[in-house]
């Protein structure tokens, strides 16, 4: 018997935190016996409007749309569960709050009178209460199951704010800052994604967003004192997520202001 | 014999609501001979488990009746689904863990117990045991601060003290327009003041939040009570409580096997220092 | 015990050959990320010649050189932490059944494993970890099991890197315990002394020569020169400048700026101890598991106590590291916790140097 019912919700965004239920392999027919999930649109699943105990909300308040129906589903659910990038942080559709999106638009689309979007990208959470944030860009399915888990034993999750470097070094990674001088971002972005770049080689781009007690600062400083240009610094602190206050102070700092760069 | 990090499992015999968020569980080991071999001395703990949220170390209260008796706050994750266990419910269990109180090496002196709030749970054993061998001491103090007279636990058991001779009980709440009859108003500092002890010989216990202890060590001393002779239960956030896992190192000590009973002179700087 | 040879450069790979035959996986210097660590080697060859590692605050490069030497480098990115304090250690499983909760202790059968070219600080950091895991009221389990299945190959340092600064603290860069067989290397093959019993079994099947006087005069000089090191912390025992500067945050504050309270330091200290407890279940419920990980004073969740975090600013996180390091150590286990390796120098990503917070500090307070 199911112990609970659950929406999976999506506003603007690419549809990447829904897929990770559907790429759960064996545990998502574990989930489907666990729950009765009423409302699921990339799993043919559609009844918006069915009240759920738990709603898992994808993407980030962009049009109109959004808004009328991120108040219905808070009015139909118990439990609201922002997920991803774009429900916690705006996404990185956010970019927009920080230039004119009215002029990138025109310089996009040869019309823009069938567009109808707000002038800003902003999270769940500044429409609706939210009552659990899962970061990620996606979100991590691992994180997914610990919530789901918790959920249905009545408890929150234990979801980390630590710095990425903490899972980058138990697993075993070389620091790419350190040997590569590569614009590494973990020092400042949430655990959870389990360091999968740096795991790579790549440096981290700020999926889960910031991490607890984020020196943007410092390590702002010492990416430009490596030899790396300041834009390129600012740039990199908006990128997923350029919502977040701690990355757009960073962005602010660094970025060459627009005069500077006509002449 | 389990290793060091895992649990044996309990089941809980009975739960006593002793006030809205504050339970007192009853518990008893599944296997007869782990119950057997346990031993316990007053202001040691358990590491608690409840299955699939993890472990949380608890005082304990007391061993009557041949069950482990923990007195628990709705304070955290875990915690909240501790209280609202019912008799029956299996849980895991593993220790005691820490030191205790100086019961032996205060003989013959006066006991003062200072508490606040909760911290009353892991001295309420060694009261017990002091009024047991009432005639081993000399005057008795009993001192508990709450924030409203209703929060007071066991309040019967005070009154119960009340009736040992030579002993003194006294009732402080800090957030109360007006108290009852025999109680104070105030701090559970604003006590010490009033209690009747000989400061140079006398020996002190006390467990409560860190503010409060923080008071009572300066009212002590303002009352001429040598830090050497006081003793206080620390809490830091234990999560092997077996020395290992780093979490409630305070300074040098660490809390779960150097405590969690500290004699104030030896850890009073770090103490006193925020931050550690 | 003093039993040395002489290997020939080309008969480096008997060591390995005799590890194998004695049942031993061998772990030994592999390149990673543009930096040594240490990583499972399928034969000697495996071992990259020519190397040797730069480094300096937050910054480590690996430079090819035209020699035929193994061991010229100095510091690998971790040292044996890994090896024996895994990251992630499964405790426990827990499972409900009819009548009570299940637990089943996680015993894992580590298979033995030898280390080829450790270093006096990292066996130096061996020997603490060794007094914290297994020197307490309850031994760890887990700690010992693959601490009694461990060989240890160990080379003499014959040179320092600019981050090291063994010599102050008394921890190299000579081997001098704690190794089954220690080697210096030399152009033309290694001098080989062994450490202990298993050691000189090991040794009396290598295919080794007398050792010369030129060997050991050669071996001596070139150990000599790594005891050339730039840093130096300002003396063995830092309690005294270190409690007196507890007390005023200022001290804390150039630091705290600097500090990104990401815990590289303490994840690649090789001394460095605490680890937390998850518990994590599958998506079903079937059981639960108590998995114990790296954690560090630098996470909120460290000093997480009922609703408030007791270090919450990065003076207060940095200044519990260094002192407990360099100071409290001496009180829980009668020595500093920091045996010179410099890893807390190299791999900050922002290159934070505790040599140079030490003098800071000592100098502010000695002014003060």
């Amino acid at each position: 018997m199911a112990q609970a019912s659950i929406a999976v919700h999506k506003l603007t965004s690419c549809s990447g935190c829904q897929s990770v239920f559907l790429n759960l392999g064996d545990d998502l027919l574990v989930l489907n016996e666990l729950v009765e999930i009423s409302h699921f649109i990339e799993a043919g699943l559609n009844n918006f409007d069915a009240e759920v105990d738990i709603a898992f909300v994808e993407g980030s308040i962009t049009t109109p749309d959004d808004e009328a129906r991120i108040l219905k589903v808070r009015e139909r659910s118990r439990f609201v569960v922002a997920i991803g990038a774009c429900a916690c942080s705006g996404g990185v559709q956010a970019l927009r709050n920080v230039k004119d999106s009215v002029g990138w638009a025109g310089a996009v689309y040869a019309d823009t009178e069938y567009l109808d979007s707000l002038a800003e990208s902003r999270p769940v959470a500044q429409l609706v209460k939210v009552d659990l944030e899962l970061w990620g860009c996606p979100i991590s399915g691992r994180q997914l199951i610990a919530t789901v888990r918790a959920l249905l034993q009545g408890v929150p999750p234990v979801l980390p704010t630590e710095k990425v470097c903490q899972e980058c070094k138990r697993a075993g990674n070389v620091c790419v800052l350190v040997t590569k001088a590569a614009p590494c971002l973990g020092p400042v972005t949430r655990a959870g994604c389990g360091a999968l770049c740096p795991s790579f080689g790549a440096p981290c781009y700020t999926c889960f967003g910031a991490s607890e007690q984020p020196n943007c600062d410092s390590l702002g400083e010492r990416l430009v004192g490596l030899g790396i240009p300041q834009r390129q610094v600012a740039e990199r602190f908006v990128s997923i997520s350029s919502g977040l206050e701690p990355y757009q102070k960073a962005w602010a700092r660094w970025r060459i202001p627009a005069k500077q760069l006509d002449s | 014999m389990n290793d060091p990090w895992t649990p044996y499992s309990a089941r809980v015999v009975e739960r006593v609501v002793e006030t809205p968020d504050v339970v007192t569980l009853s518990l008893r080991f599944t296997d007869p001979e782990v119950q057997q071999q346990y031993r316990f001395a007053c202001g040691q703990f358990n590491m608690l488990y409840l299955f699939g949220l993890g472990e949380v170390p608890i005082s304990i209260m007391d061993y009557q009746d041949g069950c482990l008796q923990h007195t628990i706050r709705a304070v955290g994750r875990v915690s909240r689904k501790l209280v609202a266990l019912e008799p029956g419910a299996m849980i895991g269990l593993r220790g005691p863990y820490g030191n205790s109180w100086p019961l032996e090496a205060a003989r013959g002196r006066d006991l003062v117990f200072i508490t606040a709030g909760l911290g009353c749970a892991p001295v309420i054993a060694a009261i017990r045991r002091a009024i047991a061998e009432r005639d081993a001491y000399r005057r008795l103090i009993i001192m508990q601060g709450v924030k409203h007279s209703e929060d007071l636990l066991w309040q019967a058991q005070y009154d119960r003290w009340r009736e040992v001779p030579d002993c003194e009980v006294l009732l402080a709440a800090s957030e109360e327009a007006k108290v009852p009859f025999a109680w104070s108003l105030g701090m559970v500092t604003t006590l010490i003041d009033k209690a009747r002890f000989d400061p140079l010989n006398s020996t002190v216990m006390m467990c409560g939040p860190e503010p409060m202890m923080r008071a009572s060590i300066r009212a002590l001393e303002n009352n001429g009570v040598a830090m050497d002779n006081c003793y206080f239960s620390l809490e830091r956030n234990m999560q092997c409580a077996l020395g290992l896992c780093g979490h409630c190192q305070m300074g040098s000590p660490f809390i779960c096997k150097n405590g969690p009973i500290f004699r104030v002179s030896d850890v009073r700087d770090w103490f006193l220092l925020e931050g550690y | 015990m003093d039993q040395s040879v002489f290997l020939p450069q080309g008969d480096f790979g008997q060591i390995f050959e005799r590890l194998r035959e004695a049942g031993y996986r061998v772990v030994g210097p592999a390149e990673q990320e543009g930096a040594l660590t240490y990583d499972v080697l399928e034969s000697a060859d495996d071992i990259p010649v020519g190397l040797v590692d730069r480094q300096a605050p937050g910054h480590y490069r690996l430079e090819q050189q035209n020699h035929r030497r193994r061991f010229d480098w100095v510091g690998t990115a971790q040292g044996l932490k890994p090896w024996l304090f895994v990251a992630e250690q499964p405790l426990w499983v827990a499972r409900e059944v009819e009548g009570g909760l299940r637990f089943e202790e996680v015993r894992e059968t580590p298979v033995p494993t030898a280390v080829i070219g450790v270093r006096a600080c990292d066996l130096a950091a061996l020997a603490l970890q060794d007094r914290h895991f297994l020197d307490g009221d309850y031994p760890d389990p887990h700690y010992r099991a693959r601490r009694e299945s461990l060989l240890l190959v160990a080379v003499n340092c014959h040179r320092s890197a600019d981050t090291c600064f063994c010599v102050s603290t008394g921890d190299g860069p000579e081997v001098t315990f704690g190794a089954d067989l220690v080697l210096d290397e030399l152009d033309q093959g290694y001098l080989v002394k062994a450490g202990s019993e298993r050691g000189a079994e090991l040794l009396a099947r290598l295919p080794g020569r007398p050792v010369r006087g030129w060997h050991k005069r050669r071996a001596k000089a070139l150990r000599k020169q790594a005891r050339t090191q730039q840093r130096a912390l300002p003396s063995r025992d830092l309690r005294g400048p270190l409690y007196a500067a507890r007390d005023d945050m200022r001290h804390w504050q150039p630091v705290a700026e600097r500090c990104l309270t990401c815990g590289n330091c303490a994840a690649v200290c090789p001394t460095c101890f605490c680890h937390r407890v998850d518990e994590e279940s599958p998506l079903d419920g079937s059981l639960s598991r108590a998995v114990r990980r790296w954690d560090t004073c630098f996470n909120d969740e460290h000093s997480y106590l009922v609703g408030h975090v007791v270090r919450k600013s990065a003076e207060h996180k940095y200044r519990q590291w260094l002192t407990h390091k360099l100071a409290i150590w001496h009180d829980q286990y009668d020595r500093s916790g920091c045996t010179g390796c410099g890893r807390c120098i190299t791999w900050c990503p922002v290159g934070i140097d505790i040599v140079e917070e030490a003098e800071r500090l000592c100098r502010e307070v000695g002014e003060s």
